[in-house]
């Protein structure tokens, strides 16, 4: 049960966000931002890097969820699986090899990132742009999985449930609830 | 030397905000409702939390900014420092107390946070609204943070700079500031 009394029925993040509308819409806002809005990286691209650092902060919701919109933009749930388990063997570029590099480090603190990390990134292709989105990215998840598991929010494991977020992430972003929130909102 | 190239003449997350200003928007209406929106925590209460949660994740330019915006909100720089060295001894009510355990459960990981400590924040008083923003501000500036410290951004020790900013940041609020030196970096580019 969550920690304090959430809408009934909204799964994670929708139920902090249904609770507190005055917040609800920046972290939207800056979602969509970084994770949909066209970029040099594809949206698939980046939403391997959220679901990295929410699998790395062992987020349920956040990986399962933004796990699914990388695979509904892949096309491609095997290679999620993957990134997760050991990206640097996965069918992904060197580019997001060493941008997930960075995403990692991001993850254990922002001090952790070195020049060389950067540097990697940049001779693998990465511009200045590509380099801030992931340390913001990275660090964005780092809030949202905190909020999520730190309210206590129910986190259903529903495969079904989460294909048709990831489905609906991937298509609309993440201005408008998505369309698990509006079917039990 | 930060990793990217940021706009010179600005520090800390203005830096990163002004090189990139589709994100800062969010970024500065998600901290202005959370630190100074409508809320039965004081401004200067829920700066503290800022600090506090900062200051264990080791970032220097928030801890002092915000440091200096809960100081110039409570008029006192040394509760600030008390609270960031023993907060449990610093003269702030049993609620603030019980809501910074709870923001350094979070800073550890959302996982860390228990029911014994939400408990014990709602006995002394804490209402679901403030436990919630507790929540937030505290996994909020583990993003600022990271972000602030991961692009290696330019952070000045100058105790004034940070004492001026952090009094004109209490009155005028984290929006109306960041049109300001958004506004100078866009034109100087």
């Amino acid at each position: 049960m969550a920690y304090i009394a959430l809408p009934e029925g909204l799964p994670g993040i929708s139920a902090g966000f249904a609770f507190r509308p005055e917040t609800a819409k920046p972290m939207r806002e800056l979602a969509h931002i970084l994770l949909h809005e066209p970029n040099s990286l594809a949206p698939g691209e980046r939403e391997l890097i959220a679901t990295y650092v929410s699998s790395q902060n062992d987020c349920y919701f956040c990986q399962t969820s933004h796990g699914a919109a990388a695979a509904a933009h892949l096309g491609d749930d095997e290679i999620v699986k993957r990134v997760k388990a050991d990206f640097q063997h996965a069918d992904i570029s060197d580019k997001l090899k060493a941008l997930l590099v960075i995403a990692g480090k991001v993850q254990k603190g922002g001090k952790h990132v070195t020049s060389e990390d950067v540097q990697h990134a940049r001779d693998l292709g990465a511009t200045d742009l590509e380099i801030h989105d992931t340390v913001l990215i990275a660090a964005a998840f780092c809030m949202y999985n905190r909020y999520v598991d730190g309210l206590g929010t129910w986190q259903p494991q529903d495969e079904s449930m989460y294909a048709a977020m990831g489905k609906h992430l991937a298509e609309e972003g993440y201005r408008k609830p998505s369309m698990a929130t509006a079917e039990v909102a | 030397m930060p990793h990217i190239d940021l706009p010179d003449g600005l520090f800390g997350i203005r830096s990163a905000m002004a090189f990139r200003p589709e994100t800062a928007k969010p970024l500065n209406e998600l901290v202005e409702v959370l630190l100074r929106g409508q809320n039965s925590l004081t401004p200067g209460e829920r700066e503290l939390i800022a600090t506090y949660v900062s200051y264990l994740n080791d970032c220097y330019y928030c801890q002092t900014i915000h440091g200096a915006i809960a100081a110039a909100s409570l008029n006192d720089e040394e509760l600030v420092k008390r609270v960031k060295a023993d907060f449990q001894h610093a003269d702030i009510s049993d609620k603030l107390k019980a809501l910074l355990v709870i923001a350094s459960k979070v800073q550890k990981g959302g996982k860390h946070v228990t029911a014994e400590d939400v408990q014990n924040a709602r006995d002394l008083g804490a209402t679901d609204v403030e436990i919630h923003d507790a929540v937030l501000i505290a996994a909020a500036f583990c993003m600022y943070n990271r972000y602030v410290d991961g692009l290696a951004t330019v952070q000045p020790h100058d105790d004034e700079m940070y004492r001026q900013r952090g009094k004109r940041v209490a009155r005028e609020g984290y929006v109306t500031v960041s049109k300001e030196y958004l506004a100078a970096s866009a034109a100087a580019h």
